[in-house]
């Protein structure tokens, strides 16, 4: 940690219409971890994308190893010893893991030699993985080694990682961290992009806060809390959401002994699903992504058919029910991919809020759109969940992750549901937008809603949720007042005895 | 009804000649598609390959120069394509379809003084020694060139897709395009060359049928062999192998069809006609059952700033 591996200075880059990266500076030291943080928006994908030569900067220099540092291309970067781990993998699913890897290095050596060289690296790293495994049956831990042994056969002086844990278990994470340490201690720097202050706190030596595309300070993670770090990203002091004491109701939704085959072929079948809910109460379903998440929602918001008796609404049996009769009765869903399924990319906001909104808000008379009151819903939603957008007619592509979020939970918010589903309510979402979301989650509970809230962050969950239960190949476990569970006991729930085979073998 | 006069030996070689234009239509295609690109303009570059190898063929007398103008006139065209989905990001099913209908009206124009005109003869190869073996000298040994030629391309592009660094960056590109972008392979690149390989190869196999097969020049004379050669990739699962056998047998079966119809068999013409295009479908439907997918970025649009 003494000689400054890369030196940043003064790195400026405008896309018409924003300046994404403002006069940034900030070096990075050898065996360091160094924390990139910021909200959704504060250019830090645009400045590591600087770093690895995807994006060319319009003024500002770079020193690497202290010379003079402008890969023209990712293949110069990696030529430099610089390697990234993507937010989004970037996989190829019908290759197999061998191959993957050769893709991303200059001169791959023949497929057998890469085959033997992935096995010896991997085993170094306590990374185990088959060199000879389709990327496309891997889980998403898996995948992300796959990324990982990709920069690591390449020797890297440089590991950029863009949110590297927001798909792992705990256990996952812990042999991630544990992989990171050897690496530093090796003399790998590591620039470390997260969302989730506390594993910064437990992983990184220093951090880079940016904003609006400025560095408005460094700070030590180790010596800092959660709370003040959030605040120097956001700029302005974040109110965490609080929960009232609720009295809880009657049973709202109860299901009982739903099983359901996936229609997607990489889905999870629902195995033998039973829990009910109370109005007033927050259920937090936690797990790792595809293990049954998204089929759960669909079941429930009646995407997916299933037996009338396995899911009662106030008593009345709904299985077969549509969607829009299930949200006539009251129970409204929010699905967690926001472009595409929660909202139709290329239409307008005021569109979109009529999509869900049409029944239950009467924006229909026969037949007919009442276009000044779908207009007046549209308008409702973004004054009062702060949606930052020039208008209702704008496209919901346009939004970013978060306003578009803040939209799509807030259109169902206001329809008044006596039973919400939501699935990845914060998902991409910067702290401010999410500790709004998770606000009006429990304002909507603390009015005698019932809600159940799907989602990979155990920090919300723990947050919001009444009672914890958790995903596993379409199994959900026991459900459990979240005030008596720890870390590890959570962590069990979500891998059952999965977590052994992924810390073993 | 005479089914004696059906010499097997005969079909057979026939067989091999007969799947020769779809063979080499449905190779290329199968390359641009691997590298992620619908092209469903074929059958317009099939034809554009015809008349541009068959007036060159005509005027020069030498039917290696058509072959040579049709594998670049099938290029040129698919460059249009390449233009239209690469560079302006049209979608590629309208500007496949356009490019088919384009292909159609242009070649008619192009070909206006060249109907009822005889080309000049392929020679055939006759191998000495290997063409007189009984039985499988007059099956495999006694083509013209561009049978070997496009059974050569089969294997070629089978090689490469498999064991070759080359193929497999066109993979990757086709399977998932940001991703490959992500890691600095040219996507956009990769892609333009595919798509002329396509073209050329379509162009190759038009020829075949304007030089070889018919031959002689009518409008709209590839008769949807281009969309079967489309048909046959995706029937195919993107196999090179598969490929050929597709192309095999919807070859065998034409020519079948019409020795049947000549030895006067009592089923009506307008059946028999259908048939290879029917039987080529349904075996193939079958033998695509097994899990093989689609390249994961077929036909979508790529745009390097997302």
């Amino acid at each position: 940690m003494t000689a400054s591996l890369l030196a940043i200075s003064g790195l400026t880059k405008a896309y018409p219409g924003a300046v994404a990266n403002d006069d940034v500076s900030f070096d990075i030291g050898r065996g360091e971890v160094h924390a990139l943080l910021g909200e959704n928006g504060a250019g830090k994908s645009t400045l590591v994308k600087m770093i690895y030569g995807l994006v060319k900067p319009d003024s500002g220099t770079m020193t690497l190893h202290g010379a003079p540092y402008a890969p023209a291309e990712p293949r110069a970067a990696r030529a430099c010893g610089v390697a990234m781990v993507f937010q989004h993998f970037s996989l190829f699913d019908a290759l197999s893991v061998a191959e993957n890897i050769a893709l991303g290095m200059e001169t791959p050596p023949p497929m057998g030699d890469l085959a033997r060289r992935i096995r010896a690296v991997s085993e170094t790293y306590g990374l185990p993985l088959d060199p000879d495994r389709v990327v496309g049956d891997l889980s998403a831990g898996e995948r992300q080694r796959v990324e990982i042994l990709r920069c690591l056969l390449q020797d890297p002086r440089l590991l950029i990682m863009d949110e590297p844990t927001s798909v792992l278990t705990p256990q996952e994470v812990e042999i991630l961290f544990s992989t990171l340490r050897k690496l530093t201690a090796e003399g790998v720097a590591i620039l470390y992009i997260s969302h989730k202050l506390e594993e910064i706190r437990a992983l990184c030596d220093r951090a880079t806060i940016l904003r609006q595309g400025r560095n408005v300070g460094t700070c030590l993670p180790a010596e800092t809390t959660a709370r003040e770090m959030a605040q120097m990203m956001v700029g302005t002091a974040i109110t965490p959401p609080t929960r009232a004491a609720r009295p809880l109701g009657d049973v709202a939704l109860e299901v009982t002994g739903l099983s359901l085959h996936s229609p997607s072929p990489f889905g999870t079948a629902l195995k033998d699903i039973r829990f009910s809910l109370r109005s007033g109460e927050i259920i937090g379903i936690g797990g790792v992504a595809g293990n049954g998440q998204d089929e759960l929602l669909a079941a429930l918001s009646g995407e997916l058919r299933s037996p009338s008796d396995a899911i009662r609404l106030h008593g009345t049996p709904i299985g077969r029910l549509r969607p829009d009769a299930r949200r006539r009765l009251g129970l409204l869903a929010a699905p967690e991919e926001r472009l595409g399924h929660a909202a139709a990319p290329d239409m307008s906001l005021t569109e979109n809020a009529f999509l869900t909104g049409a029944g239950r808000e009467g924006l229909v008379t026969r037949g007919f759109i009442r276009w000044p009151e779908t207009e007046g819903f549209a308008r409702r939603i973004i004054a009062r969940f702060d949606v930052r957008t020039p208008g209702p007619g704008t496209a919901a592509r346009a939004l970013s992750g978060g306003n578009l979020q803040k939209f799509v939970i807030g259109r169902e918010v206001l329809q008044r549901p006596e039973v919400l589903i939501v699935n990845q309510p914060t998902w991409g979402v910067d702290a401010a937008a999410a500790a709004a979301i998770r606000q009006a989650l429990l304002d909507l509970a603390a009015e005698g809603a019932a809600i159940l809230c799907i989602s990979q962050d155990l920090d919300e969950l723990m947050e919001i949720a009444d009672r914890f239960g958790a995903l596993n190949e379409g199994r959900l476990s026991e459900i459990r007042p979240t005030a008596q569970l720890g870390l590890d006991q959570i962590g069990l729930m979500m891998g059952g005895a999965h977590d052994m085979e992924v810390a073993h073998v | 009804m005479d089914l004696s006069s059906i010499n097997p030996v005969l079909l057979l070689a026939s067989l091999i000649a007969a799947s020769t234009p779809i063979l080499l239509a449905a190779i290329g295609e199968l390359v641009v598609e691997r590298a992620g690109v619908l092209n469903l303009g074929v059958e317009g570059m099939m034809i554009t390959g015809a008349i541009c190898g068959f007036a060159i063929a005509v005027n020069t007398g030498s039917p290696f120069a058509g072959f040579v103008m049709a594998a670049l006139g099938g290029a040129a065209l698919s460059l249009l394509f390449a233009a239209l989905t690469q560079i302006a990001l049209a979608n590629h099913v309208a500007s496949g379809l356009a490019l088919t209908l384009f292909g159609l009206g242009l070649s008619s124009l192009l070909g206006q003084g060249y109907v009822g005109i005889k080309p000049p003869p392929t020679p055939k190869l006759d191998i000495p020694l290997l063409s007189d073996i009984p039985i499988l000298g007059p099956v495999l040994f006694s083509h013209d060139l561009m049978v070997y030629l496009a059974l050569a391309l089969v294997a070629a592009v089978w090689g490469m897709l498999k064991y070759t660094r080359a193929g497999l960056i066109l993979r990757a590109v086709g399977e998932n395009h940001d991703a490959a972008h992500a890691l600095g392979y040219k996507v956009v690149r990769v892609r333009v060359l595919a798509i002329a390989f396509g073209g050329a190869c379509a162009g190759l196999g038009g020829a075949y049928l304007s030089l070889v097969r018919v031959p002689q020049w009518t409008e709209g004379m590839t008769a949807g062999v281009g969309w079967i050669a489309l048909a046959l990739v995706v029937f195919a699962s993107w196999k090179a192998g598969r490929v050929l056998l597709g192309a095999w047998l919807f070859g065998g079966v034409s020519v079948l069809q019409l020795n049947l119809q000549a030895a006067g068999v009592a089923v009506p013409v307008e059946y028999l006609s259908m048939s290879p295009y029917l039987v080529t479908i349904l075996v193939l439907v079958i033998m695509s059952a097994d899990k093989s997918r689609a390249p994961g970025s077929l036909g979508r649009i790529f745009h390097a700033s997302q």
